[in-house]
């Protein structure tokens, strides 16, 4: 969830809302003016805000302006999770940012805490995806920026989406290569649920992690959209029980109701397990 | 003896024994005046000066007032501004609340007009000042089922009532509406009026829609009314929405509103047939809209809503979903209207609506209550009167009754307003004590009182995130740090009355 | 230390707004004007007070409007005006 970075209040609320990560924001929503301000609010918020198992994300400025490197400093001082590259083009880019952080962390002692995220807004990022999701090993994830996209594309967001339809699946299938999260867009009319639950259910079935959001109106319809329907999570319980059998009688040859289990079977299982888990359906012991 | 002239010994005779005298034809004399010209030479039709002289109104005496259409009331202001016009001094005001809207009440107090007040709630500057010390004897707070049972039982004697109504006829049949076509307002239910009306020892109305006899669906009857008084306009219909009812966009509230909807759905009380009460507040207002999915989905329907009824609840009850509607206070203008039109929807004084001692009262036929709180303490208590600044900026209305009554209350309150912890170790002033008080909802967990385990055993096996009361009051004190002891005096300001009548608490002056 | 008007915050719910001038006279004075002020008000001066002799100012007239902030963002507020006031960055520590 996208919370501005000049807005205290906002910051302190945000956790309540049960999102899975929040994004505290110092580049788009904040006025030039307010850099500093809105970089120290985010630096003493990550370090005294109790946000529990929360993921915590910073969307810093990109390094070719004033703020990028101060804001890198900052956050990794706070000990902030994830750091969101905006408007990435190149995984030289990718690497510059790394440099950055591990300097830092150097400095404080703490080297590899830091992962990042990279936000891709254009057409250049479209095609250079996979290069960047391998640019670092710090790189948990890549994620579609569609308002710059769609006017680098010299066109706009439409209900549909459809102009969007090649950066998802490209950034899909880049981030399945290189084995990390695919996020997408927002959605910015709050009043139009309908449009953003048909979005929802569009990017699930394309294949991606999740969908970055700007209110927390918009939590329960993604936690809906995603969240594993009661038959696939009895059938994946049985599938993981059946492994679970299988390794304690020491046999590599997996089966279910007669039925031969593959390697691809078992993993979604486990993601339908995982996500299950995240959408509060089942509990850990319940397993 | 087969004539009346035959008899008319016996007449006397008859008439002596019973200390009676004997009828004389003489003394009649009938109106030939068509009807509705005579309505209107009604006695009872009088100016405000009038029927106050007309009362027999003394320095010393009890007036009394109701608050039907809240920040848009403009009864009060106009007859206390004549009373003091007029010279009166040392006046015990009882309404049945004041509001932000009855500031320059301050002044009639600094001038000895006002000297002792009786209310269900205060606001605005004039809480503000009489937390400060404005009055020489304290406030007294009672519940609104409490006061109409204190009414009723003279503990709270009223000498004249000053009740506005939206349409009377000149006789005094009065309504929080008016179905002609010069209606100038609308309040809905005169539920918190009716105890007045009926028990002071004389009742004005007054009105801005006098309408032909007879005025039906009448709340007030003719029969408690002395004197209807025409004014230009009884209170602004736009604002009786305002003050503390608000339809909330705010994320928290709505997050609130819908864990406090499954708290209820998981209770083990939502069933077909349960009774429901929402009480003022942002979300505790906006539960029914996400009980409503619920109750469509497992079709479950309602007997009854009660309280102040909402234009959310009017909506169920339209669908279906409510059979009833009890409504001793209209929320806003759907409410209102509603209540006017349709049959199923219907008032009640504010006696039969919360009176712990009377034993029909409807609270006793409550389910469900979710109230809001201005702050819970570790021990379930609520406090809805006074800040956590110590200045009284709210109502008790309902709350206790509605909250001892039902056979479950849930108070949804967040845990944090900006700095301002609502879980605390000890509530400012005890309203609902905790042993009334079930299950209190905030953004970061749901608290269930120990005396409820089957509740919480239900909410748990609902997959709720369940938490000590006690841990919610630690997490608060662990983001906002500690907040200094208020600066209290040592005036008593404030006395609040439990529901059966005896002292509960003591409100002391602020001082800066 | 070389102080000039300078100003950090909003007045928004769970904000600060933070004043800063050149001292009129010696110490720092703090002017709190706080919808939390009897709870909270003496806290709220200790943390402006405690940033502001830890970044190394001693002198300075400032006037602190709150809504509600916590102490977190007092601090953070406090630092950026310190930082607009004086040019200083406090990064580079």
């Amino acid at each position: 969830m996208f919370v501005p970075g000049n807005n205290p209040g906002m910051m302190q609320d945000a956790f309540i809302y049960g999102p899975d990560s929040i994004m505290l924001d110092l580049e788009d929503s904040v006025t030039m003016a307010e850099k500093d301000t809105a970089r120290l609010l985010v630096h003493n918020a990550l370090k005294t805000i109790d946000y529990g198992n929360t993921e915590m994300v910073v969307r810093i400025n990109p390094l070719n302006t004033p703020y990028g490197k101060k804001d890198i400093e900052a956050v990794v001082k706070a000990g902030v999770h994830v750091i969101r590259m905006p408007k990435t083009e190149t995984a030289d880019e990718v690497r510059e940012v790394e440099a950055e952080i591990e300097r830092v962390e150097k400095e404080i002692g703490c080297l590899g805490r830091t992962q990042i995220m990279a936000a891709i807004e254009s057409t250049l990022g479209v095609i250079n995806a996979y290069d960047i999701a391998v640019a670092s090993k710090r790189m948990m994830g890549i994620a579609l920026g569609a308002e710059d996209y769609s006017a680098n594309l010299k066109t706009q967001r439409s209900p549909e989406g459809i102009e969007l339809l090649l950066a998802r699946q490209t950034i899909v299938v880049a981030a399945r290569a290189a084995g990390i999260d695919a996020l997408d867009t927002v959605y910015s009319n709050l009043n139009d649920m309908e449009t953003f639950r048909k979005e929802v259910e569009l990017i699930k079935q394309l294949g991606f992690d999740g969908k970055s959001i700007i209110n927390p109106r918009q939590i329960e319809v993604v936690n809906e959209v995603f969240a594993p329907k009661e038959k696939d999570i009895q059938k994946a319980l049985t599938i993981l029980a059946a492994i679970k059998e299988a390794e304690e009688r020491g046999s590599g040859v997996i089966a279910v109701n007669g039925k031969m289990v593959d390697r691809p079977v078992v993993i979604r299982a486990q993601r339908t397990i995982d996500l299950a888990i995240a959408s509060g359906i089942i509990n850990k012991e319940d397993i | 003896m087969n004539n009346i002239k035959d008899r008319a010994d016996l007449i006397a005779q008859a008439a002596q024994k019973m200390n009676k005298e004997v009828y004389n034809d003489s003394h009649v004399k009938k109106i030939i005046t068509p009807r509705h010209e005579l309505q209107r030479q009604s006695s009872k039709v009088v100016t405000l000066e009038d029927a106050i002289r007309k009362t027999g109104l003394k320095d010393g005496m009890t007036i009394s007032f109701h608050h039907h259409f809240r920040g848009g009331d403009k009864v009060i202001n106009l007859v206390v501004d004549k009373l003091a016009e007029m010279g009166y001094k040392d006046l015990h005001l009882a309404s049945s609340s004041l509001i932000d809207v009855h500031e320059p009440l301050i002044e009639h107090i600094r001038n000895g007009v006002i000297t002792k007040i009786s209310t269900s709630g205060l606001r605005g500057k004039l809480a503000n000042e009489i937390s400060h010390g404005l009055m020489k004897e304290p406030v007294v707070f009672r519940s609104h089922g409490s006061r109409g049972y204190a009414i009723k039982s003279n503990e709270l004697h009223i000498d004249v009532a000053f009740l506005g109504a939206s349409s009377s006829d000149p006789l005094g049949n009065a309504a929080g509406f008016s179905t002609s076509e010069n209606a100038k307002s609308i309040c809905g239910s005169l539920g918190y009026a009716l105890p007045d009306a009926k028990y002071a020892d004389h009742t004005v109305i007054l009105t801005d829609d006098l309408v032909d006899y007879p005025n039906q669906h009448n709340a007030i009857s003719e029969a408690d009314v002395d004197y209807v008084v025409v004014v230009d306009s009884v209170g602004d219909s736009s604002k009786i929405s305002s003050g503390a009812i608000r339809d909330t966009k705010n994320p928290r509230d709505i997050l609130l509103a819908k864990q406090a909807a499954k708290v209820v759905m998981n209770s083990g009380y939502f069933e077909n047939g349960f009774s429901l009460q929402t009480g003022s507040g942002g979300a505790s207002l906006a539960v029914t809209k996400y009980l409503r999915q619920g109750m469509i989905d497992k079709g479950i329907k309602a007997r009854f809503a009660l309280g102040g009824i909402t234009s959310h609840m009017v909506k169920l009850h339209q669908e279906g979903l409510i059979d009833r509607l009890i409504d001793v206070q209209s929320f806003d203008k759907v409410a209102a209207e509603s209540l006017m039109n349709d049959p199923k929807h219907k008032s009640v004084s504010a006696n039969e609506y919360a009176a712990m001692l009377e034993p029909g009262s409807a609270t006793h036929f409550l389910d469900v209550v979710i109230l809001s709180a201005l702050e819970v303490d570790v021990n379930f208590n609520v406090n809805v009167l006074v800040g956590s600044d110590g200045i009284i900026r709210g109502a008790i209305g309902g709350h206790p009754d509605t909250a001892a009554d039902s056979a479950l209350s849930v108070i949804v309150c967040p845990l944090l307003r900006g700095r301002i912890p609502c879980v605390v170790d000890e509530v400012t002033t005890l309203i609902t004590p905790g042993s009334n008080v079930d299950v209190v909802v905030t953004e970061y967990g749901i608290a269930v009182n120990p005396n409820r385990p089957e509740i919480k055993e239900r909410l748990v096996a609902a997959g709720l995130n369940i938490v000590d009361i006690r841990d919610l009051a630690e997490k608060a004190r662990k983001i906002i740090g500690n907040p200094a002891p208020l600066p209290f005096g040592d005036k008593v300001v404030g006395v609040v009355l439990n529901r059966d009548g005896s002292v509960q608490d003591v409100i002391m002056n602020i001082t800066d | 230390m070389e102080i000039k008007n300078a100003a950090a915050g909003t007045l928004e719910s769970g904000d600060i707004l933070i004043q800063i001038a050149p001292a009129t006279q010696a110490g720092l004075h703090i002017d709190l004007d706080s919808t939390v002020a009897y709870q909270f008000g003496a806290q709220i001066k200790k943390v402006i007070t405690e940033t502001l002799t830890g970044l190394g100012m001693d002198n300075a007239d400032v006037k602190a409007t709150d809504k509600g902030a916590l102490d977190c963002t007092i601090r953070a507020r406090v630092t950026a005006a310190f930082v607009r006031a004086t040019g200083k960055d406090v990064w580079a520590d």
